[in-house]
């Protein structure tokens, strides 16, 4: 025991010299939202001329909320509106946070380039696919269409962690982890890329930037909005309002604690007007113009909560997401 | 006399034994060539793809969106870092246990436990070790996610290498030069600093760099205790900026180290990051190479000047 207490002093002597460090912000969460925030942090450093250091974890949605509740980071990246749990968490740490959305992402669905007889696909087709009760049954093409032909019916997506995962399955099955257990899982998308590039009766789906860098080896498919329309993913067909109900928007968490901070501060306000360029440029899709600014107006009034109240929804649109009164 | 039936016979067998040798031998050229050609396979395909990636601006920028500007810098000195707290703190206590085990300790059930303990030790999968110091170091101690708490926590690995590697090595040295020391009066300390020490550093030190190697590539416990994946910035140098730094201020400084940042860029959907990866893999493995080098040259050095 005797030891551990040296060491807790050692400890306190290495903390002691360690305040006067520079400016600090540290960022942990969805490793969706990583890039765009990872952009906007290197360009933020530039910017100040490395008087403030930003550092971007991975630790996943979950992981970076738990992080965040526990008050060791200033900002959090969340790929989904923070859960129920996560809020109480927070709330029982006394942490307040302002949610902010920062781009969307558009869920691309995609099949190998060999495979002609699928150009667009409804949201009730892809249910059929991927719906808990297809397990074991909807093995064949032909299963979930009788005019497609009688091949094997491959599945690729994300691991039930991600949540690129839990919106497909709130989008598609009506419910978010509600899905067919029986299909290939990877965690890294460059897997499912390879997945479906390499097998004629594939289906797959993830994040655009992955589509857009690997166009040569995938088709994507088109799919049917609420109105009828088929959609081609791309990053205007999300501006539009039009490729529904698979884009969706990704969020920074900033805790309200560290807004005091200046350079926090600083780079959220640098995050929201940049944003938007740097998201194009790492293959998102900014949000409106107008959205920003409703969100750069939230950021400066602390409306602290969230607009969601911890339950998923699929088809909000960001405009009105700003203006509802958040919920904490 | 042998008849030449006989003759016949013997030489049949021998023929029969050889042809055994010759089969055995094949297999054990085939079974060395698998690992072998393997390591080989991916090393060069690795260095084809990768080292055209190799520039001085590679090694001199941050990680960065566009992987044309993106270098290992914050990784490269990131690992470096850790492995020289790595080294500091394991070195002592591996040394320090490994002798008093051999030297000092009584034989009894207790020594026993503990040595049984050791060996299992070293078979523990590295994620355990990381969950351990994810609740010691990060939260019990408070170092945060810093380079002192990688560093302790990858000694916590290699500890058990250590220990191993010297009581193996005081092990070699003959019972007469113990007995000899004792004989002229030498107290237990006086035979260890005069004689067992250095007559084992040679063991002690490929058993070190043997487990420093084991580290250096270690990715799981780092991401554990929370390695950061962009880091664009070097922990603060002693006596740097302004007001100046402690000397030990980049201790608790925030990191990333080399197969982080490989493992980031192999999960990046443009193909140029696959490049990085590549490049960013030859030099760790350039850089185990050169320790396991370092260890045989040193090893030479050493045992020239040991002379019973």
């Amino acid at each position: 025991m005797k030891s551990l207490k040296i060491a807790a002093v050692v400890a306190g002597v290495f903390a002691a010299t360690a305040v006067h460090a520079q400016a600090l912000v540290k960022i942990d969460g969805s490793s969706t939202v990583f890039p765009v925030t990872e952009a906007v942090a290197e360009d933020f450093q530039k910017a100040k001329k490395g008087s403030v250091r930003v550092t971007v974890g991975i630790s996943g949605t979950g992981g970076g909320f738990k992080k965040f509740c526990r008050g060791e980071t200033d900002i959090s990246n969340a790929s989904r509106p923070i859960l129920k749990k996560e809020m109480e968490e927070c709330a029982k740490a006394g942490i307040k946070y302002v949610e902010l959305p920062v781009a969307f992402d558009a869920l691309t669905v995609v099949v190998n380039p060999k495979n002609t007889f699928i150009n667009q696909l409804t949201v009730a087709e892809l249910k059929k696919m991927w719906e808990p009760a297809a397990q074991g049954k909807v093995m064949k093409w032909k299963d979930v269409n009788p005019a497609w032909p009688d091949a094997p019916l491959k599945l690729f997506g994300p691991g039930a962690d991600s949540g690129t995962f839990d919106y497909f399955t709130e989008a598609v099955n009506g419910k978010s982890k509600s899905s067919r257990g029986d299909f290939t899982a990877s965690e890294d998308d460059n897997v499912l890329v390879q997945g479906v590039s390499r097998d004629n009766n594939a289906l797959g789906f993830f994040g655009f930037a992955y589509y857009d860098e690997n166009k040569g080896k995938l088709k994507a498919v088109q799919i049917v909005n609420p109105k009828g329309k088929a959609v081609t993913p791309s990053i205007d067909a999300v501006m539009a309002g039009e490729y529904e109900p698979l884009a969706r928007p990704i969020f920074i968490y900033v805790s309200a604690k560290s807004m005091d901070k200046p350079e926090v501060k600083d780079f959220v306000e640098y995050y929201l007007k940049e944003g938007g360029k740097l998201a194009k440029e790492v293959k998102y899709v900014p949000l409106g113009a107008a959205d920003y600014k409703h969100a750069q107006d939230n950021f400066r009034k602390k409306k602290t909560g969230t607009a969601f109240g911890g339950e998923a929804e699929v088809g909000v649109k960001v405009a009105d997401l700003l203006k509802r009164d958040p919920k904490e | 006399m042998l008849k030449a039936a006989d003759l016949d016979a013997i030489r049949a067998i021998i023929t029969r034994a050889k042809r055994w040798d010759l089969f055995f031998s094949m297999l054990g050229i085939l079974s060395l060539m698998v690992g072998v050609l393997t390591f080989t396979v991916l090393f060069v395909d690795m260095a084809i793809q990768g080292v055209p990636r190799l520039s001085y601006e590679f090694f001199t920028s941050f990680p960065s969106r566009r992987a044309e500007n993106a270098g290992i810098l914050s990784a490269w000195v990131g690992t470096i870092l850790v492995m020289l707290v790595t080294a500091l703190s394991a070195v002592p206590l591996g040394v320090a246990a490994g002798v008093y085990l051999e030297e000092y300790a009584p034989k009894n059930w207790v020594t026993d436990i503990i040595e049984i303990n050791i060996s299992n030790l070293a078979g523990i999968p590295s994620i355990v070790y990381g969950l351990l110091a994810l609740g010691l170091f990060v939260y019990y101690f408070g170092f945060g996610q810093s380079i002192l708490s990688a560093g302790l926590t990858l000694a916590l690995l290699i500890l058990p290498v250590i220990i191993v590697a010297t009581r193996e090595s005081i092990r070699a040295i003959p019972q007469s030069i113990h007995e000899g020391s004792y004989a002229c009066g030498a107290t237990t300390w006086q035979t260890v600093s005069d004689h067992i020490l250095p007559y084992s550093s040679a063991g002690i030190l490929t058993g070190v760099i043997i487990g420093m190697a084991r580290a250096i590539g270690e990715t799981a416990p780092i991401i554990t205790i929370g390695a950061l994946t962009f880091i664009a910035f070097l922990p603060t140098a002693p006596f740097a900026g302004d007001p100046p730094a402690g000397l030990f201020d980049w201790i608790l400084a925030p990191f990333t180290v080399m197969p982080i940042q490989m493992f980031n860029w192999t999960s990046r959907p443009e193909a140029a990051f696959t490049v990085n990866a590549a490049a960013a893999g030859f030099v760790l493995v350039f850089m185990t190479l050169a320790m396991n080098g370092l260890a045989i040259y040193l090893r030479y050095q050493l045992r020239k000047n040991i002379k019973w």
